[in-house]
């Protein structure tokens, strides 16, 4: 089936409007692809029984029964190793790391070997595996719970990198993912599972159902991996941006009445080089905002694209708005995060060249 | 491979179909619970070895469980470490102490003071005890819920709850999740929160400690769960190899989070035989039994220092609170477990068996509490007048960026510049509630 036959085929069964929040839309992807297909096996820590820490996963042990979502031992080079297995025998594994931060001891399972699976065998072995992992910052969880690890992933050849920012984008994304052949890791922004953030840490989360991304479809739809969307549409400059952070540079352009428009990438790799070209090549000025860390971080890779292959269009120098080059702290996190004061400093900059 | 059948399950062959096992623990919520499987033999019956015996002359110990306190609240046969009453007293009130601390820490994150706090109720022998055996600058590498062992070595407690609000008194500077303790001072290694990669380490510094002819051991403790994670099989192969002067203190405390002990192996060995593979004397233990565990880790301990090479010691226990403030074990295991548990209370039993020996009594013990109580009281108190987490008192933003590397790159002088910038346009008027800031 193609992928516009599928959504053509799940918009007009869908009812008129079903508000979840990104947690259930991840939950729903999960459901709703295990029941397309029996190959579609769950692994994690605490996934199982519990549902899984921040419950992404509730129900579907109870579902689909023990022997497709299943709780592990407390290793994710064996839960990536695992997973690489189940790939090769022919299984859509989808483990779950219960933190990004946690995801380092699998990391030779990610780099040397499922990104390499279909490489090295000339297609003989692939590894459809869908790695899903909380990631990013804003929950006070300190160095260990807070980090955003998405460049490490971005750098190795044969990995997809998938971050959504709504709950719409996440069930439709999610399902691509774990629909799609070759590994990817799917991270998801944990500051955002229950609803938008304005980037100020102060003011109560203001649930997802307020909000039109809310509206998940019932049944099978997919976005395609690569494909960016325009959070906003404005003339004054282009603002780059994944996850958690697309909603921080919403409110801040609303709040100075910046018209921009915010590109939510979400997947970094493969990266929809089209839209962003489309978008620069318009506004002439490109913001890049990441929570990550800024050395060698995503936004270095944006900058080098977009001075690259818009430079004669460019009215102003590319910036970048980041996470600092330091391990996530735990009290000064709101002084890290790249909040609205950075980014409104960047966009006065950017703007008045 | 002519000869071989076509490998493939939809051809109708006839080889037996295969099933998938995965574990499942005996009780869910609302399940009444009989721990009645569960082997405790009696206190005392255990032989103690040689410490110098060959592991393979010391395969039993991996499986059995080394108990000296008895129903009879009278401490049993050749492990009981015969120590005085006033030794016996003071490991009771650390171990009080740290439940007041808990309990205190506990609220205080409920009261919205901290982010996360991780309690050790139920395993406080599992580091008080052992770390009583061990010289005070023998370095430990703990996982984090041995707050016992800071307790225990006199590190102030002003500093702890310093640390969990990441206050301006935070000598950690507020970098750290709640809990994640340092203290070189007091051969207290950093906690990581990344599970067992202190177990390796620990090895290597006690390789260090024999590359030196030092007289030093190290001991660390990681959680039963925690044993699944390769570092751990890294430590056990690096400890036997080099015959290391180290104690690998596994803490069974049956949970890892809402994962039973079955998820790290415990349906098929202990975790004590994962030594006996790698040719490591191993022990299993009370956990909550205090003598036993003072005991074994003693035994480790002289087994280390005599260059007689590592020990795994396995202390059988029970974690019986949630994993951590953010976790609910009532969504996932019996509440009745913690009173079925067949082990009893490390505290208690400390206390009767003081009684049992008339060395104590429930007035002293009332007062002891009370003490206790009300010294975590008087110290959070001060501690708070150093501010709470969130509320400005936190260490200057300055702070963020040192210690990423010995010296300031000057990309991280341009981030603390802008960070101080930052401060200065929301804080026009300088930080609320007296703080510094830059």
């Amino acid at each position: 089936m193609t992928e516009l036959k599928d959504m053509a085929a799940s918009e007009s069964e869908a009812p008129a409007e079903r508000r979840l929040n990104m947690i259930e839309a991840i939950n729903d992807a999960l459901d709703v692809t295990m029941g397309r297909d029996e190959n579609i096996v769950i692994m994690g820590e605490d996934v199982g029984y519990f549902g899984g820490v921040f419950r992404c996963t509730a129900g579907l042990q109870q579902k689909y029964g023990k022997t497709r979502v299943f709780d592990t031992p407390i290793s994710e080079c064996g839960i990536i190793a695992a997973a690489v297995g189940m790939g090769a025998y022919g299984l859509r594994p989808v483990p779950e790391i219960q933190f990004a931060d946690y995801i380092y001891p699998g990391l030779d399972q990610l780099i040397s070997e499922a990104a390499r699976l279909r490489y090295r065998s000339a297609a003989e072995y692939i590894a459809p595996i869908t790695v899903r992992s909380p990631f990013g910052g804003g929950i006070f969880g300190g160095q260990t719970h807070s980090q955003s690890p998405e460049a490490i992933f971005a750098h190795v050849s044969g990995l997809k990198t998938v971050i959504p920012a709504t709950p719409y984008d996440a069930k439709g994304l999610l399902i691509s993912a774990i629909e799609d052949n070759d590994p990817v890791i799917f991270f998801e922004p944990k500051r955002i599972y229950n609803g938008p953030f304005s980037g100020y840490y102060d003011k109560p989360v203001e649930p997802w159902k307020r909000f039109d991304a809310s509206v998940v479809p019932e049944g099978h739809y997919k976005i395609p991996l690569g494909k960016a969307r325009y959070a906003t549409e404005g003339d004054e400059l282009t603002i780059l941006a994944y996850g958690t952070m697309v909603h921080v540079v919403e409110a801040v352009c609303r709040e100075k009445g910046v018209e921009a428009d915010i590109v939510d990438l979400r997947t970094i790799v493969p990266v929809d080089i089209e839209t962003i070209e489309e978008s620069v090549k318009k506004t002439g000025r490109c913001l890049i905002v990441h929570e990550a860390t800024r050395t060698a971080g995503f936004g270095a890779e944006l900058s080098a694209l977009v001075t690259e292959r818009c430079f004669y269009h460019l009215e102003a120098p590319v910036e970048r708005v980041t996470g600092f080059d330091t391990p996530y702290p735990h009290s000064l996190e709101w002084a890290y995060f790249p909040g609205p004061i950075r980014i409104g400093e960047a966009l006065d900059k950017i703007l008045s060249e | 491979m002519a000869d071989r059948p076509q490998g493939d399950a939809n051809l109708g062959d006839n080889r037996p179909k295969l099933s998938l096992h995965v574990p499942e623990p005996k009780f869910r919520p609302g399940d009444a619970v009989d721990f009645s499987h569960i082997q405790v033999p009696k206190a005392g019956a255990q032989p103690r070895p040689d410490e110098t015996t060959k592991p393979e002359d010391m395969l039993d110990f991996a499986h059995g469980l080394i108990r000296v306190l008895g129903e009879d609240n009278k401490a049993h046969g050749a492990w009981d470490p015969k120590l005085d009453p006033e030794t016996l007293r003071t490991m009771l009130g650390h171990m009080a102490m740290t439940r007041a601390f808990d309990e205190r820490m506990f609220r205080g994150q409920r009261q919205g003071k901290t982010s996360f706090y991780m309690k050790c109720t139920g395993e406080e022998a599992t580091s008080v005890s052992a770390s009583m055996a061990l010289a005070a600058d023998d370095m430990v590498f703990p996982s984090y819920r041995q707050q016992g062992i800071l307790i225990q070595r006199g590190y102030p407690m002003i500093e702890m709850i310093n640390q969990i609000y990441s206050n301006r008194g935070d000598k950690l500077k507020g970098r750290q999740l709640p809990i994640m303790y340092s203290s070189k001072e007091h051969s207290f290694f950093t906690i990581s929160g990344n599970l067992a990669t202190q177990t390796p380490q620990a090895v290597g510094w006690a390789m260090a400690s024999a590359i030196k002819g030092d007289s030093r051991i190290a001991a660390t403790w990681v959680g039963e769960g925690s044993t699944a994670e390769g570092d751990f099989h890294s430590a056990c192969l690096f400890a036997t190899v080099y015959n290391a002067p180290v104690i690998l203190n596994v803490v069974n405390n049956q949970w890892a989070i809402s994962s039973f002990s079955g998820f790290a192996g415990a349906e098929r060995a202990t975790f004590a035989a994962r030594g006996v593979g790698y040719g490591i004397a191993s022990l299993r233990v009370d956990g909550n039994d205090p003598l036993a565990c003072y005991a074994a880790e003693q035994w480790a301990a002289n087994r280390a220092r005599a260059n007689a090479g590592p020990t795994l010691i396995e202390f059988f226990s029970y974690r019986a609170e949630g994993h951590s403030t953010s976790d609910d074990p009532s969504g996932y295991r019996s509440a009745q477990e913690r009173d079925e548990w067949p082990l009893g209370d490390p505290v208690m039993r400390l206390k009767n068996h003081l009684i049992e020996i008339g060395e104590w009594d429930e007035e002293r013990q009332e007062k002891m509490d009370l003490e206790a109580a009300e010294y975590v009281k008087k110290t959070t108190k001060e501690a708070e007048e150093n501010g709470i987490l969130g509320h400005g008192l936190h260490h200057p933003f300055r702070t963020m960026f040192e210690d990423v590397f010995e010296e300031l790159p000057w990309h991280l002088k341009e981030q603390a510049e802008q960070a101080i910038r930052e401060r200065e346009t929301k804080f026009p008027e300088g930080l609320p509630n007296g703080g510094k800031g830059a």
